[in-house]
């Protein structure tokens, strides 16, 4: 922005500044005191040797850094994440699509179905988690059990080192509600006449959706990719209470990895180091959505 | 229009009309056998709260109890020792509450100024709610952590819940789009008659908007009840503890065995988001479409 010679202000213009800057006080001090603080804060404690008490830190420089790089634990974390996260990408995405589709046509009774797809999400949490450790048991589950009734021999799900990442995933999907209604509000936000002229031209169901659902609803759909990862992130009650990180390391994300190291082993320059990363990957992420939601504006006219 | 044209055009109707019937069919396929899915493991979890110990483990696993055990409600609220359901519920709504009229207060006032009032910096303001509308709070808890711990904040309740009075990134940005639609006009009116910003506000904008605040209230009330990262990290003695945390404590506590006691637990957790979602569900829903299309 060029900065033009600051004008004389009238009074009147004076006064709703003033009031502006009131009525945002109670968040600008949340963002400075709970926010921004704490995350430069934690820049620098994770250069420090910071381990129980904040009196007499060391400062060591990059060291929690290298010590982390060098922990193969911290790689495996960081390979956990990163299968989490593409598997939710990929599955939950597209799950959540197609949930979205079906709620789209025209039927009787629909929002009923969307009241009874959404309701996972809302009570995900301690309670729920803990029925899905009964429904992946291996044994006595509902899940093999009904597996076994067409003849498969369910895997053990969250009590195998191949099968707990694969079973989080799945059980994510339950919750894909939030993405599912932006979705869905993304798809009736396409224009009818698109469809319309697509019909002329003789396009099918499947060349309507690839042709013309698909492509305008990408500004959407990268949004929703966005808040997918993110919440990757914050997976930690179900690792707490299902997994704790096992069998094995198998289920150690890094959200598992910063509590561990910052609350169990008290390594808290560490735990720092991990939390900066995760931040900086996240607003990486968030940035980009920016970036590329400005690109894709095009496509609808400005609406406030 | 000729009369071929209106030909082709009821040709059409009726292939629509046939493909429709195959469409309703296929539709309801899918939807179906998935809401079945969905509410599966509520059916496994009030299932398993209802059935006596020793059925519990009987295979082939049954969705219908064979005889109906209502006491586990109560044996399991009050049937172990240190954990505490009532404190812990207790705790857990009088935080929920708090931070409910917390969130809607603070982000009421942000969401007026960033919609309606000019200031210079609001744009680069309005630029770090949207950045940090995402970001999780997970990345930010160590710090948090020791912040509080210098307040002398640890094993009290006010970590959860003064932060709240701070404002949301996610609802300020929420209410904020809604502000955005009730038309000018009814501002310059109040203007005119000599109201002031909060006079407009408390008058105009807050019985206009009563569909977003439900909104923000109803995810409030999910996330703060839901919360279960906070209260674990900030609270140690047992008299503080809320709802979710109590739970884990059993499970531990049990060692996983008493399966049918702590289903029932977690069932009566779960019934007050389950009425606050069947009753706002309309409000949610919405206040979600709106994030993800304008955001």
């Amino acid at each position: 922005m060029i900065r033009r010679k600051s004008r004389p202000i009238s009074a009147s213009a004076k006064h709703e500044e003033r009031i502006f800057y009131l009525f945002i006080l109670p968040w600008l001090i949340g963002l400075v005191v709970f926010s921004a603080g704490p995350v430069f804060g934690m820049l620098g404690l994770s250069f420090t040797d910071w381990r129980i008490s904040l009196d007499d830190l060391q400062f060591i420089g990059l060291d929690n850094y290298a010590k982390l790089f060098d922990d193969p634990i911290f790689w495996t974390s960081v390979g956990n994440t990163l299968y989490i996260v593409v598997g939710r990408v990929v599955f939950g995405v597209s799950f959540a699509l197609l949930l979205a589709v079906l709620l789209n046509q025209k039927v009787p009774g629909i929002a009923f179905f969307r009241a009874v797809y959404y309701l996972p999400t809302v009570t995900a949490g301690v309670a729920v988690a803990l029925v899905w450790i009964w429904i992946f048991n291996p044994r006595l589950g509902i899940l093999n059990y009904s597996l076994k009734q067409i003849g498969i021999q369910g895997p053990p799900w969250i009590f195998s080192k191949t099968w707990v990442k694969p079973s989080l995933i799945l059980m994510s999907m339950f919750s894909v509600g939030p993405i599912m209604i932006i979705l869905l509000a993304g798809l009736q936000g396409v224009p009818k006449e698109l469809y319309e002229s697509a019909e002329i031209d003789g396009a099918g169901n499947w060349a309507k959706f690839f042709n013309v659902t698909l492509p305008m609803l990408s500004p959407v759909l990268f949004f929703v990719i966005i808040i997918s990862v993110v919440s990757s992130f914050q997976n930690f009650t179900e690792i707490r209470v299902m997994t704790e990180g096992g069998p094995g390391e198998s289920s150690n994300v890094l959200i598992w990895y910063l509590w561990e190291n910052a609350f169990i082993f008290l390594q808290l320059g560490i735990a720092a180091a991990v939390a900066w990363i995760m931040f900086v990957v996240l607003m990486v992420l968030t940035g980009a959505q920016f970036w590329v939601g400005r690109r894709w504006v095009y496509y609808e006219a400005d609406t406030g | 229009m000729t009369t071929q044209k209106r030909n082709e055009g009821v040709a059409w109707r009726k292939s629509i009309h046939g493909r429709r019937a195959i469409g309703y069919i296929l539709t309801f396929a899918l939807l179906v056998p998935l809401g079945i899915a969905f509410v599966l493991p509520f059916i496994v979890m009030v299932s398993t709260a209802l059935k006596p110990l020793n059925q519990v483990f009987a295979f082939p696993p049954r969705l219908i109890p064979e005889t109906v055990q209502w006491e586990n409600f109560a044996d399991g609220w009050y049937g172990y020792g240190y954990v505490n359901f009532t404190t812990c519920t207790w705790n857990s709504l009088k935080i929920t509450i708090n931070n409910i009229i917390g969130n809607v207060v603070s982000c009421t006032l942000a969401a007026y100024a960033f919609a309606r009032l000019k200031a210079r910096g609001k744009n680069v303001l309005f630029a770090i709610v949207l950045a940090t509308m995402l970001l999780p709070n997970e990345a930010l808890v160590v710090p948090q952590y020791v912040l509080f711990n210098r307040f002398g904040w640890l094993d009290t309740h006010l970590p959860l819940m003064v932060p709240p009075w701070f404002g949301w990134p996610f609802f300020i940005f929420l209410l904020r789009q809604f502000f955005l639609t009730i038309p000018e006009e009814l501002v310059d009116a109040a203007k005119i008659d000599g109201a002031g910003h909060v006079r407009i506000l408390l008058q105009i904008f807050i019985p206009l908007s009563k569909p977003a605040l439900a909104t923000l209230a109803i995810f409030a009330f999910i996330g703060n009840w839901n919360n279960f990262f906070g209260p674990l990290l900030y609270l140690r003695t047992p008299d503080v503890q809320t709802l979710p945390v109590c739970l884990v404590q059993y499970q531990g506590a049990y060692g996983n065995t008493e399966w049918h006691l702590m289903m029932a637990v977690a069932t009566i957790a779960v019934i007050p988001v389950l009425l606050i979602f069947i009753f706002g569900q309309r409000y949610f829903v919405e206040g979600i479409a709106t994030s993800g299309v304008k955001g």
